[in-house]
C-alpha cells in the first residue's frame, strides 16, 4: 500500500535532494567538457559571488519583512472578523480572496498600480502633489514592492487558522477572565494569545517556507531586477540552472536553500515547539 | 466568541470601521482588475462612473491566446493530480494509520520531509529525472513529483487514526478484506477532510506556476498560469485592459468557486489547518 507514494516520493525528492548534494561538487557538463570532480570548486565560487550575497540578504530582507507582518495582519484580521461587526461575511471574504488567486495573475494587477506616470500609485500620488518613485525600477524601492505584494496574498490565508483556532477557545475562560475584572487587552495578551501559540508555530512554519519558495511575482514584476535587487535565492537558481545552463552551480546553490530549509525546520520543530504550550 | 468581551459603543464602531478600511484595501485590486477588463482600454486610468461597459477586452484576450487550450491542459492537470493523489495518499494513509510495521517512524518521517524540501525547490534535478524519463514537455510532466503528496498522507493518516478500532475489527469479522473496510469504512468516514484536501489541492495547482514554466515549453501542455506570463509579457504595447481581462479570465472559474462556496471553503481551509 505504501509503494507507489513512497516510489515517487524517493524518485521526486529524496534522490534529487542526494544528487543535489552530488553535483555540487562536479562541474557542469559542456558538450566538449563531460562533468569532473571538482571538490568544493562550486561553494568557492558561491563565496566569491557577489549576486549569491545579494541575493541571500535580499531573501533575508524579504522574508523578515514578509513573515512578521503577515503574521501580524493574520491575527489582526482574525480577531476583527471574529467579533460580531456589522459584515463580518463581506469583510472575511475581502480578506481571504487574495489567496484564491493565482500569484502570476495578482502580479500582472499590481504590476500596473506601480507604473510610474499613470499607474494607480503614481496618480493618487499625483493628486497630492507628490511625484512617487518608479517603485519597480528603482534599487532602494524594488524589493519593498514586492514584499507588500507577498504580504497582501498571504495575510489572509493565515487568518483561517487564527480564526479557526479563536473559535476553539472556550468562552468559559473569556467570563473566568472578567469576573477578576481583567481587561480586553489584558485577556488576548495573557489568554487568548498563548492558546493562540501552537497556531502561531503552524502559521510560522508554513511563512517560512513561503518566504523561500513565493518567486511567482518576481517574473512578471522585476524578473530579479533592476540590478538583482529583487533575484531572491530560488529565483537566482531558476537563472543559474535554467537561463545560464550551469547545473553544476545550480546544485550547489540549491544545497544552501536546502540547508537552510532544513536549519529552520530544527529551530522551529526542536526549539519553538518546546516553548509552545499545548492543550 | 464569548460575550463579556465584544466590543461595544465606540470600540464597536472603531473595531468596525477599522475592519472595513482594511478589506477595502485587500479588495481594491481585484476591483481594480474588474473595472478595467469592462471597460474600454481609455478607462483603465480615468475612473468616470459612467463610463459604458463592454465585453471586448475578454474578446480580444481570448482571440490573442490560445486561451480554450490552456483551460483544457490546466483542467487535465487539475483533476489528474487529484484523482491520483487521492488513491496514493488513501492508501499510504492507511497503511501508516493501522498497521505496525518495523522502521514505521523512520519511513514516515522521510514522507515528512517533502512538506519542508517541495519539488519546487529542486527544479534542476526535478527536470533532468523528466528529461531522462522522455516526458518533458507534458500535463504528466507537470503533475508527477506532486502525487505522492506528504500533505494529503499526514491529513488522511490523522484522520483514519481517529476511526474506533471497533468499528474496523467488526467489518473484518463480518469477513471484509482490508480493501473492503477502507474502501467501506475508512473512506466514507474521512468524507469531510477528503473535501478539505480537494480543495487545496485543486487551488494550489491551479494557480502553481515555477515548475509549470519550466517544464513546458509549448502551447499543447501549458497551463494557464504560464500561459497568462507568456501573453502578458510579449505584449507590446502595454494594453493594460486586455491584460485584466486575460488576469480574470485566468482566476475565474477558482474566484467563482470560491464565491458561490465561500463558506465551504473557508472552512476546509479550516479543518485542513488544523493538526
Amino acid at each position: 500500500m505504501l509503494g507507489p507514494s513512497l516510489a515517487l516520493l524517493i524518485l521526486f525528492t529524496h534522490w534529487p535532494a542526494v544528487n543535489t548534494l552530488i553535483d555540487s561538487v562536479y562541474s557542469t557538463p559542456r558538450p566538449r567538457r563531460p562533468s569532473r570532480f571538482v571538490g568544493p570548486a562550486n561553494f568557492e565560487q558561491m563565496m566569491a559571488d557577489p549576486i549569491f550575497w545579494q541575493a541571500m540578504w535580499n531573501n533575508l530582507w524579504f522574508a523578515l519583512g514578509t513573515i512578521p507582518t503577515s503574521i501580524a495582519l493574520a491575527l489582526l484580521m482574525a480577531v476583527w472578523v471574529n467579533d460580531r461587526i456589522a459584515g463580518r461575511t463581506l469583510v472575511r471574504m475581502a480578506y481571504f480572496t487574495p489567496t484564491v488567486l493565482p500569484m502570476i495573475a495578482v502580479a500582472n494587477i499590481w504590476l500596473f498600480f506601480y507604473t510610474p506616470q499613470y499607474g494607480l500609485l503614481a496618480q493618487i500620488l499625483g493628486a497630492f502633489g507628490i511625484t512617487g518613485p518608479n517603485w519597480l525600477g528603482s534599487n532602494e524601492t524594488a524589493l519593498f514592492a514586492v514584499t507588500v505584494v507577498a504580504v497582501w496574498k498571504e495575510a489572509g490565508f493565515f487568518m483561517i487558522f487564527y480564526l479557526a483556532a479563536l473559535q476553539t477557545i472556550s468562552p468559559s475562560l473569556a467570563e473566568a477572565a472578567a469576573l477578576e475584572g481583567a481587561s480586553r487587552w489584558t485577556y488576548f495578551r495573557r489568554i487568548q494569545f498563548p492558546l493562540l501559540m501552537p497556531t502561531t508555530l503552524f502559521v510560522l512554519v508554513n511563512a517560512v517556507i513561503g518566504a523561500f519558495r513565493t518567486i511567482d511575482h518576481i517574473f512578471v514584476m522585476t524578473r530579479g531586477g533592476p540590478d538583482n535587487a529583487t533575484a531572491l535565492l530560488l529565483f537566482y537558481i531558476y537563472q543559474v540552472g535554467f537561463s545560464f545552463w550551469d547545473t553544476g552551480y545550480a546544485a550547489a546553490l540549491t544545497v544552501v536553500l536546502l540547508a537552510l530549509l532544513g536549519l529552520l525546520a530544527l529551530i522551529q520543530y526542536g526549539v519553538l515547539e518546546r516553548r509552545v504550550h499545548y492543550r | 466568541m464569548s460575550e463579556v468581551y465584544a466590543p461595544r459603543g465606540w470600540g464597536k464602531v472603531a473595531e468596525t470601521a477599522g475592519a472595513w478600511l482594511l478589506a477595502l484595501i485587500w479588495i481594491a485590486p481585484l476591483a481594480y482588475a474588474v473595472w478595467t477588463a469592462f471597460h474600454p482600454s481609455e478607462f483603465s486610468t480615468r475612473f468616470e462612473l459612467f463610463a459604458p461597459l463592454t465585453l471586448d477586452n475578454f474578446k480580444r484576450a481570448w482571440e490573442a491566446a490560445p486561451f480554450a487550450r490552456y483551460f483544457l491542459n490546466t483542467f487535465l492537470l487539475v483533476t489528474g493530480v487529484l484523482a491520483c493523489q487521492l488513491v496514493l495518499c488513501t492508501l499510504a494513509a492507511f497503511a501508516f494509520a493501522r498497521y505496525e510495521f518495523p522502521g514505521a517512524t523512520v519511513v514516515f518521517a522521510l514522507v515528512l520531509a517533502q512538506l519542508m524540501i517541495m519539488p519546487d525547490v529542486l527544479i534542476v534535478e526535478n527536470y533532468k529525472t523528466m528529461s531522462r524519463l522522455g516526458v518533458l514537455d507534458s500535463i504528466p510532466a507537470i503533475g508527477l513529483p506532486y502525487v505522492a503528496s506528504a500533505f494529503g498522507i499526514f491529513l488522511l493518516r490523522q484522520t483514519f487514526k481517529m476511526v474506533p478500532k471497533e468499528l474496523d475489527d467488526a467489518a473484518r469479522v463480518e469477513g471484509a478484506s482490508p480493501m473492503q473496510v477502507l474502501w467501506r469504512v475508512y473512506v466514507p468516514l474521512g468524507r469531510p477532510v477528503y473535501i478539505a484536501y480537494g480543495l487545496v489541492s485543486v487551488s494550489y495547482h491551479w494557480n502553481n506556476f515555477l515548475w509549470p514554466l519550466i517544464v513546458t515549453n509549448s502551447v499543447e501542455s501549458r497551463p494557464l498560469t504560464v500561459g497568462l506570463q507568456v501573453f502578458s509579457s510579449t505584449d507590446q504595447g502595454i494594453d493594460w485592459a486586455i491584460i485584466c481581462a486575460a488576469t480574470l479570465m485566468t482566476s475565474a472559474p477558482l474566484l467563482i468557486g470560491f464565491l458561490l462556496f465561500q463558506r465551504q471553503f473557508v472552512q476546509s481551509f479550516m479543518r485542513a489547518g488544523i493538526k
